[in-house]
C-alpha cells in the first residue's frame, strides 16, 4: 500500500513484542456471557442477597424551579419501619460538592487551542435552598423495606415557593430571563467558538447559499436495567464495598473518596452485570447511598424505578441548530456556519463533552474546507442531558445530511449525487480536518473509502431498482421514498484503558479490566484477543470487569472505546506474557526461546513437537517458591499489567439507506427496509458488531420516530411513564442488513480495530428524515425537527399542499 | 413505584365476593387482569384500603357461542376470546378489535369484565359490545341486574355499575349472515398503545349489495366509546361506495369530542377518525362480499 502511513500510528509500543496474527479474533464465536444473562442468572445490583439489608427511596421534587423554605421531616422519622431520613442539612459540610466529571477530564490540549467558556455550578446531592428541575432529589429516607420508605416519602413536608421556570433555551438567553444560577451571571454554562478555513471568504465567493434551522428534540437513554446502588460498611474497618450498576466503577469509587474523604483503597466498587447503560455518568444516588451506609453502619439499596428513570436519568441531544450553507451549481458545499444551542438542563457535568462532540462531528465524511461553529450550553429547569450513545454525533449527522438534500432539493439534482460529490476521497486519506479532537489532537481521519462504502450500501439496497418502484408507486397513489445518510465516528476516547493477564497454576487465564461491560460482549471479545497471544482458546480465558479491586487503574465503558483501549491493552499485556512463558518454557525445555512456539495450550520446540510444556506446567514453574524455575534475574509469576493510552481515536465510519413508506393520508411512517455498511477497522467478531449495529438502528429509529421527552411551558415534565416515552418495540424495526468495509484497519493500534457501539445509533434520525422527504418529493415537504410523530408530519404535508395550492 | 398498603382478600365464588364488596364498600377495589389497577396501585394513583382479587372465582371464567349468542364470563382473558377459531370467520371485527388491546403477555392476563368496569374512554372492548348488541350483567347484593351497552357506559372510568356491584357477564350478539362484513382498525403510535383513535365497523348487504344493517363505533376520540348513529343512517339503505363512506365519516362530527395529549392533538385524533371509518367500510364492504 502506497497511501502515506496516518500521522499518528505508533512505530510500535515500546518493549512490546509484535501481536500475534489473529485467529480467534474476527470468528463468530457465541458470545461467552450467553449462558449467564439469556437464562437469568446474571447477577444485578437488585438480585444482591445481603444480610440485614435496609432499603432507600428518594423525595423528588414536583417543582421545575422553586424555594425550599422549609423542610419538615418528623412525622417520616417516626413512621414505621423507618430508621434515617436525611435532607441537605445532614449532609453539610459531611458530603463535598458533587464535582463535575468531565470538567477534571477536559484537556489541557483542548484547552489551549480553543479556549471555551467553562463555568462552574455543581450539582448538589440533596437540593438545598432551591429545586432545579422536577424530579431532582430532596431527601432520602432508609427503611427496613422499599414499600415503607415509600410511605414515609409521603409524610415528608416540603414547604416549596414556585420561581418562575425557564423551559426553552433560546428563552433563557433573552435578557430579563431569569437566571438559574445567579452566580453564573446568565444562563450560558459553556461556549466556544470553532473556525476552521477561510469562512467569510468562502460565503463573499459562492454561487449560492442557503440557511435552515435544524433542531433535535430531547431523548433518553433507557436501559433495560435502571439505575442501582448497594453500598456495603465494613464499619469496623471504615472500608465501604460498593456495587452500582455504573459503566465506570472506577469513577464512583473517586467521587465517593473525594466526596466522603476516604483513601481510595478503602472503597471497592463493583459494577456487576448491567443491562445496558447507553451513556456515563455520575448521579447523585451514587454518592449519597455510599454516604447513608457509612452513616448507619448497615448496607443500603436503593434501585432507581422507571419513574425516577423517566425524570432523572440521561436525557440526551436537546439541539437547536441555526446553519448556513455556501455551495457552488454542482452541489459541491464550500463552507458552513452553524451557531448551535443545547439545552443543558439544569446543571451540566460534562462540560463541553457532547458539544465539542457536535463539532468535531459536523462535516463527518465531507470534504468541506471552511466551517466555524459557535456552541453555547444553555442552562433551564430539566433534567441534566448527559452523553448518550452518539453524544452530539446524532444531531450534526442530521444537520448536515439535511443540508446535503437541501442543496439537492435547490439543484433539482439526486441527494445521492450531491452526496457523491461532497465526499472525503480515499486518495485524500489520511485526511485532516483543521481543528483538534476533543482530546487536543488534531484531527486526522483514519484511512477509509467513503464513496466504496456509499456504493456498497446503495448497492446492497438495491437503489437503482427501488427508485424504479418508487415511480411506480407514486402512479399508484402510494408514497414510498428512500434516504441516505452517513457519519464519521472518533472512537476509542482515551485516555486510557488497562488489563491484567494472568496465568493460573492449571494454565487458566483471567484477564481484568477497567472496562466495564453492560451488553457490549467483552467477555468474548477480550477473551478472543487474549487467546491468540497466549496460544490458548477463548475458553481458557475468564474476562472479568468492572471491579475496583481487578486494577488499580480504569476509565470504564463509553464511548465506542471498550474494544479500541481494553482490546489493545489486553492484547498487548497478553502479547508480553507470552514472552515471559516462552522465557520460563525455555529454561525448563533447555531450548533458546526464539526456537519455541506457544500453541494448544503448551510450549513446544519447533522441528521437535514431543519437547513440550504445557501452560499449567510453565505456570507452576512461575510459581514463588521453592519449585519454581525461572531464568536468572526473572520475577516470579505469570502476570502482567498493562496500560494502553492510545495516541489520539480512531475513525470509525457508517452508510445507512432506509426505505419508507408515508401514509399521506395520516402522517404515519412504515419502515420498509434498513441496510447499513460499516467500517469499524478489523472486526473481532461480526455476530457482536452486527448486535451492535441492529441495537444502534433500533435506539436511533426511537429517536427519529418515537421517544421524546416533553416538557411543558412550565418545566413539567409530561413524559413520566412508558404510556407517554415511547421506545420503538421490535414490530418498529424493520429487517436491518449490515454491510462491512474490513479493508481498512486502523493504523493506530496493533489489532486494527475502530470502535462501533455508537454508530448504529448515529444515521437513522438523518436517514429516516430524507426517506420520508424523498417520499413526498412532489410535495417539497422540509423536515426540521426530529423526533417526528405522525401528526407532525401530516401537518407538514397539510402545509405543503396548502402551498402548492397558492402558488 | 410501590404500593400503599391493602389488605388482600381472595374470594373464592362470585356471592362472597359480592359480600366482601358490600363490607367494604369504596375503600375496596376489584382486581381482575391487574392490568390497569396494578399499575395506579404502583404510581399510587390509586390507594384503596382493600383488594378483593377475582382470580379464584372460577365461575367468571367461561366462554360460550351458542347459535348467535357469546356469553364471556368477566374473568375470561382477552387471549380466550382472541383465539376462539370459530370468531375468526365470523366476526372479524371482534378478533381484531380484542387483538389491538395491549400485547399478548397484556391480553393473556387482562380480562373482559375488567376492561368493561374500567371504562378507558380508548379501549377497545367497550366499542365492541356497542357494536355487537351486548348486555353487561352486574351482580350485587340484590342479585344481577342487566345493563343495556348503551346504558353502561357514562364517561371517563365511569360506568353505571352501582359501587357494590360486580360484572359478571357479558354476552354479544354475533351475526351469522355470509353477506356481513366487518372489521376493526386503528391507529397508535405503536402497536399496543391506546389508540389515536379507533373504528369498528360492521355492514350487512342484501343480495342486490345495499347496505341493509350498519354498525359503526370509534375509540379514542370522546368521554367513552361511541356508537355513530349519525354515520349508521347515511349507511343504511345506501350502495356502499366511497362517497357514501365519506358522507358518513363527516357524519361522526357531531358524535365526537377529542382531547388533547402529546401524542395528538383534538383536530388530528378527529381526522384520523375520519379517515378510518371511512378505510373500515370499505374493509368491511369487501369481507360483506360487497365492492
Amino acid at each position: 500500500m502506497s497511501d502515506p502511513a496516518h500521522p499518528y500510528a505508533p512505530a510500535g509500543e515500546p518493549g512490546s513484542p509484535p501481536v500475534r496474527p489473529a485467529n480467534y479474533v474476527g470468528q463468530r464465536l457465541r458470545r461467552k456471557e450467553d449462558a449467564r444473562l439469556l437464562t437469568g442468572r446474571a447477577t444485578h445490583v437488585a438480585d444482591l442477597r445481603i444480610p440485614g439489608l435496609l432499603h432507600a427511596a428518594v423525595l423528588r421534587s414536583p417543582f421545575a424551579h422553586a424555594r425550599i423554605a422549609g423542610i419538615e421531616t418528623e412525622a417520616a422519622a417516626a413512621a414505621a419501619g423507618v430508621v434515617r431520613v436525611v435532607t441537605a442539612r445532614d449532609l453539610e459540610g459531611r458530603v463535598g460538592p458533587f464535582v463535575e466529571a468531565a470538567r477534571s477530564e477536559i484537556s489541557p490540549l483542548l484547552n489551549e487551542k480553543i479556549g471555551p467558556t467553562l463555568k462552574s455550578c455543581p450539582m448538589p446531592v440533596l437540593a438545598a435552598d432551591r429545586v432545579l428541575w422536577v424530579g431532582q432529589p430532596v431527601a432520602a429516607i432508609v427503611a427496613t423495606d422499599r414499600y415503607r420508605a415509600e410511605d414515609a416519602l409521603e409524610l415528608v413536608q416540603v414547604d416549596y415557593e414556585p420561581l418562575p421556570p425557564v423551559s426553552d433555551p433560546e428563552r433563557a438567553l433573552e435578557p430579563g430571563a431569569p437566571v438559574l444560577h445567579p452566580e453564573l451571571g446568565d444562563n450560558v454554562q459553556t461556549s466556544f467558538v470553532v473556525s476552521v478555513g477561510d469562512v467569510d471568504g468562502a460565503f463573499a465567493r459562492a454561487e449560492r447559499t442557503l440557511s435552515a434551522r435544524l433542531v433535535m428534540g430531547r431523548t433518553a437513554a433507557n436501559a433495560m436495567e435502571t439505575r442501582g446502588v448497594a453500598a456495603v460498611p465494613d464499619a469496623g474497618r471504615d472500608e465501604l464495598t460498593v456495587w452500582d450498576a455504573n459503566a465506570r466503577p472506577h469513577l464512583v469509587r473517586t467521587f465517593i473518596c473525594e466526596m466522603l474523604g476516604m483513601p481510595a483503597d478503602s472503597v471497592r466498587v463493583i459494577g456487576p452485570d448491567m443491562g445496558g447503560s447507553f451513556g456515563t455518568g455520575m448521579f447523585p444516588e451514587d454518592v449519597l447511598i455510599a454516604f447513608l451506609a457509612r452513616e448507619l453502619g448497615r448496607p443500603v439499596r436503593w434501585i432507581e424505578d422507571r419513574r425516577e428513570n423517566l425524570s432523572n436519568t440521561r436525557h440526551a441531544r436537546d439541539q437547536i441548530h441555526q446553519v448556513e450553507v455556501a455551495f457552488d451549481g454542482d452541489g459541491r458545499i464550500l463552507a458552513l456556519k452553524d451557531r448551535y444551542l443545547i439545552d443543558a438542563g439544569a446543571y451540566n457535568n460534562y462540560a463541553i463533552t457532547v458539544s465539542y462532540n457536535s463539532a468535531a462531528h459536523l462535516r463527518g465524511q465531507f470534504a468541506i474546507d471552511h466551517m466555524r461553529v459557535e456552541a453555547l450550553s444553555v442552562l433551564t429547569n430539566k433534567a441534566p442531558v448527559t452523553p448518550v450513545r452518539g453524544a452530539g454525533r446524532p444531531e450534526v449527522v442530521f444537520v448536515m445530511d439535511r443540508i446535503v438534500d437541501l442543496v439537492a432539493t435547490e439543484l433539482g439534482l439526486d441527494p445521492v449525487e450531491v452526496r457523491r460529490r461532497n465526499l472525503i476521497r480515499p486518495e485524500q486519506m489520511p485526511y485532516p480536518m483543521g481543528m483538534p479532537y476533543r482530546d487536543g489532537v488534531d484531527i486526522v481521519y483514519d484511512r477509509a473509502d467513503f464513496p466504496g462504502q456509499l456504493n456498497r450500501a446503495l448497492q446492497m439496497f438495491g437503489y437503482e431498482e427501488f427508485r424504479r418502484e418508487q415511480a411506480a408507486a407514486r402512479d399508484a397513489g402510494r408514497r414510498i421514498g428512500v434516504g441516505v445518510s452517513s457519519y464519521v465516528e472518533g472512537s476509542g476516547y482515551g485516555p486510557y484503558e488497562g488489563a491484567v493477564v494472568r496465568i493460573d497454576p492449571r494454565g487458566h487465564v483471567t484477564v481484568a479490566t477497567g472496562a466495564k461491560p453492560h451488553g457490549q460482549s467483552l467477555e468474548t471479545t477480550l477473551a478472543q484477543i487474549c487467546a491468540d497471544q497466549l496460544g490458548v482458546t477463548p475458553d481458557d480465558v475468564t474476562v472479568r470487569a468492572g471491579d475496583t479491586a481487578l486494577i488499580a487503574h480504569g476509565i470504564g465503558t463509553f464511548a465506542s472505546r471498550s474494544a479500541v483501549t481494553a482490546g489493545t491493552a489486553v492484547g498487548v499485556a497478553a502479547a508480553r506474557l507470552r514472552e515471559k512463558v516462552l522465557a520460563v518454557a525455555a529454561e525448563l525445555l533447555e531450548i533458546h526461546p526464539s526456537d519455541l512456539d506457544l500453541d494448544h495450550g503448551a510450549v513446544a520446540a519447533r522441528g521437535a513437537p514431543d519437547r513440550r510444556v504445557s501452560l499449567a506446567d510453565i505456570a507452576r514453574a512461575a510459581t514463588p517458591g521453592p519449585r519454581a524455575k525461572l531464568p536468572p534475574g526473572m520475577e516470579p509469576g505469570l502476570e502482567v499489567v498493562y496500560y494502553y493510552v492510545p495516541p489520539t481515536v480512531t475513525f470509525a465510519s457508517g452508510t445507512h439507506v432506509v426505505g419508507v413508506e408515508v401514509d399521506e393520508e395520516t402522517g404515519f411512517v412504515r419502515l420498509l427496509k434498513y441496510v447499513t455498511t460499516d467500517d469499524c477497522g478489523r472486526m473481532l467478531n461480526p455476530t457482536i458488531v452486527e448486535g451492535q449495529v441492529h441495537g444502534g438502528v433500533a435506539h436511533g429509529i426511537g429517536n427519529a420516530l418515537f421517544e421524546e421527552v416533553v416538557y411543558d411551558g412550565d418545566a413539567q415534565l409530561l413524559t413520566g411513564t412508558y404510556l407517554d416515552y415511547l421506545l420503538p418495540t421490535a414490530s418498529d424495526v424493520p429487517p436491518i442488513a449490515v454491510g462491512h468495509q474490513e479493508e481498512f484497519p486502523s493504523e493506530l493500534n496493533p489489532f486494527g480495530i475502530k470502535g462501533v457501539g455508537e454508530g448504529g445509533a448515529v444515521s437513522p434520525p438523518a436517514a429516516i428524515a430524507n426517506a420520508i422527504v424523498d417520499a413526498l418529493r412532489p410535495l417539497r415537504v422540509h423536515i426540521d425537527r426530529v423526533p417526528i410523530g405522525p401528526e407532525g408530519l401530516y401537518r407538514l404535508i397539510r402545509e405543503a399542499r396548502a402551498a402548492s395550492r397558492a402558488g | 413505584m410501590k404500593p400503599a398498603p391493602f389488605e388482600y382478600e381472595r374470594p373464592e365464588s362470585l356471592g362472597e365476593a359480592v359480600g366482601l364488596l358490600a363490607e367494604h364498600g369504596e375503600e375496596a377495589k376489584l382486581l381482575a387482569g391487574g392490568q390497569s389497577l396494578v399499575p395506579l396501585l404502583a404510581l399510587r394513583l390509586a390507594s384503596p384500603s382493600v383488594l378483593i382479587d377475582l382470580n379464584g372465582v372460577r365461575e367468571l371464567d367461561h366462554l360460550r357461542l351458542e347459535g348467535d349468542r357469546l356469553a364471556i364470563g368477566a374473568m375470561t382473558r382477552h387471549r380466550d376470546v382472541e383465539e376462539m377459531a370459530e370468531l375468526r370467520t365470523r366476526c372479524p371485527m371482534l378478533v381484531e378489535g380484542v387483538s389491538l388491546i395491549g400485547h399478548v403477555t397484556i391480553r393473556n392476563r387482562g380480562t373482559v369484565g375488567g376492561s368493561l368496569a374500567h371504562a378507558d374512554p380508548a379501549a377497545e372492548w367497550p366499542s365492541l359490545v356497542l357494536a355487537l348488541e351486548g348486555e353487561i350483567d352486574a351482580t350485587g347484593p340484590e342479585g344481577v341486574r342487566t345493563i343495556p351497552a348503551e346504558e353502561f357506559f357514562e364517561t371517563y372510568f365511569t360506568t353505571a355499575l352501582a359501587p357494590d356491584e360486580i360484572v359478571s357477564e357479558v354476552r354479544l350478539r354475533i351475526p351469522e349472515s355470509p353477506r356481513v362484513g366487518s372489521c376493526f382498525l386503528e391507529l397508535a403510535r405503536r402497536h399496543g398503545d391506546f389508540a389515536l383513535a379507533g373504528v369498528g365497523a360492521l355492514l350487512e348487504l342484501d343480495s342486490s349489495g345495499s347496505i341493509t344493517d350498519a354498525r359503526v363505533t370509534l375509540i379514542g376520540v370522546r368521554d367513552r366509546a361511541v356508537r355513530s348513529s349519525g354515520a349508521e343512517s347515511v349507511l343504511v339503505g345506501a350502495r356502499p361506495d366511497a362517497e357514501v363512506f365519506a358522507e358518513a365519516a363527516e357524519a361522526i362530527d357531531p358524535e365526537i369530542e377529542p382531547v388533547s395529549d402529546i401524542h395528538g392533538t383534538s383536530e388530528y385524533r378527529r381526522h384520523l377518525a375520519k379517515v378510518l371509518v371511512r378505510r373500515a367500510l370499505a374493509l368491511a364492504t369487501e369481507r360483506a362480499g360487497g365492492v
